[in-house]
């Protein structure tokens, strides 16, 4: 399945169902983040119920520096 | 002492995170600004570098509250979802609200800015509303839940201080028991403590310091405004005049004719 990660295409396995199970493929795991798929905030207890879909863009955002 | 959401702070200086020259440098001016409060933001994790995780690991170990931003939101949608990320990822429901209207200026496009806040605050989001000085704009935002505005001084970044003294002083004059925290534009000590001066309740700094050939001196530099600010209030500046009053008492003053 191909995912628009943080505006960046990616490839991940045919097992990933999930958004929980895309963001430990993807690297994610055991990271602080914030997560929205295709525009819409999902939050963290919901990762194991949200299915994704080919085409599906995620943002996965962390803690930055701001003014 | 003024409440923030009930929150009482001993500290008037609210301090930015971003731009500065090293993470190290940003720690040590945080302590030397003495601030309780920092502002913060989210942004694209990649995964590799691991570099968001790390900034707030650090965050953390500074001990302070976090008023996560809104920046680079350009519409509702994107500061509501913004919010909500934030929220989660904080765990805070502060949120400095910032929907920007116009690119040069980075002006707050304040009809969306009140939509937003509206929205927020009906979620429960303790919102602090970037905004003009415009009385109208101001009075939407508290009917909308805002119990805090966050009027600018110029435009973000530009270091220029207070650009509209009078459209200020008349917001704070007529939104006396609204804690108002003065964001954006601030490029001096002085600016803050004029702003202090004039009666706001806080200031919020980031480029300043952070672009200050010594970030930590020009913290501690603004965190001692900020505080002569706020005591020059609290004691009741005197009223200037046009033309020139003797301090020295002329009474029995003698005469050599």
């Amino acid at each position: 399945m191909r995912l628009v990660v943080n505006g960046n295409s990616r490839e991940v396995s045919t097992e990933v169902r999930t958004l929980a199970s895309a963001l430990n493929e993807l690297g994610f795991s055991n990271m602080i983040v914030a997560t929205a798929v295709n525009g819409v905030f999902v939050p963290a207890q919901e990762r194991e119920r949200q299915t994704l879909a080919d085409g599906d863009q995620l943002e996965v955002l962390a803690p930055m520096q701001g003014g | 002492m003024t409440a923030f959401y009930g929150v009482e702070l001993k500290s008037r200086l609210m301090l930015g995170t971003a731009r500065y020259p090293s993470p190290a440098g940003l720690a040590r001016a945080v302590k030397a600004a003495r601030a309780e409060v920092v502002t913060v933001s989210l942004r694209r994790e990649s995964g590799a570098d691991r570099s968001g995780q790390q900034f707030w690991t650090m965050v953390r170990e500074f001990g302070v509250r976090v008023l996560p931003n809104t920046a680079g939101c350009h519409s509702v949608k994107e500061a509501v979802t913004t919010a909500h990320m934030a929220r989660e990822l904080f765990d805070t429901a502060w949120i400095k609200l910032e929907v920007i209207g116009e690119h040069d200026t980075l002006q707050p496009d304040v009809f969306g800015l009140v939509e937003a806040a509206r929205i927020l605050t009906a979620e429960g989001f303790e919102v602090f509303p970037y905004t003009t000085e415009d009385l109208v704009v101001a009075e939407k935002l508290v009917e909308a839940g805002c119990r805090v505005l966050m009027p600018w001084g110029a435009p973000i970044g530009s270091g220029r201080g207070l650009n509209n003294i009078l459209g200020l002083k008349s917001l704070r004059a007529h939104f006396a028991d609204v804690p108002m925290v003065v964001d954006a534009g601030i490029g001096l000590p002085s600016h803050a403590t004029q702003a202090m001066e004039m009666g706001f309740d806080a200031v919020l700094i980031n480029t300043a310091v952070a672009q200050a050939c010594d970030p930590v001196l020009m913290a501690e530099a603004f965190a001692k405004a900020v505080e002569a600010g706020a005591l020059a209030h609290r004691a009741g500046p005197m009223e200037p005049r046009d033309m020139a009053v003797p301090s020295t008492p002329v009474i029995g003053q003698a005469f050599f004719r």
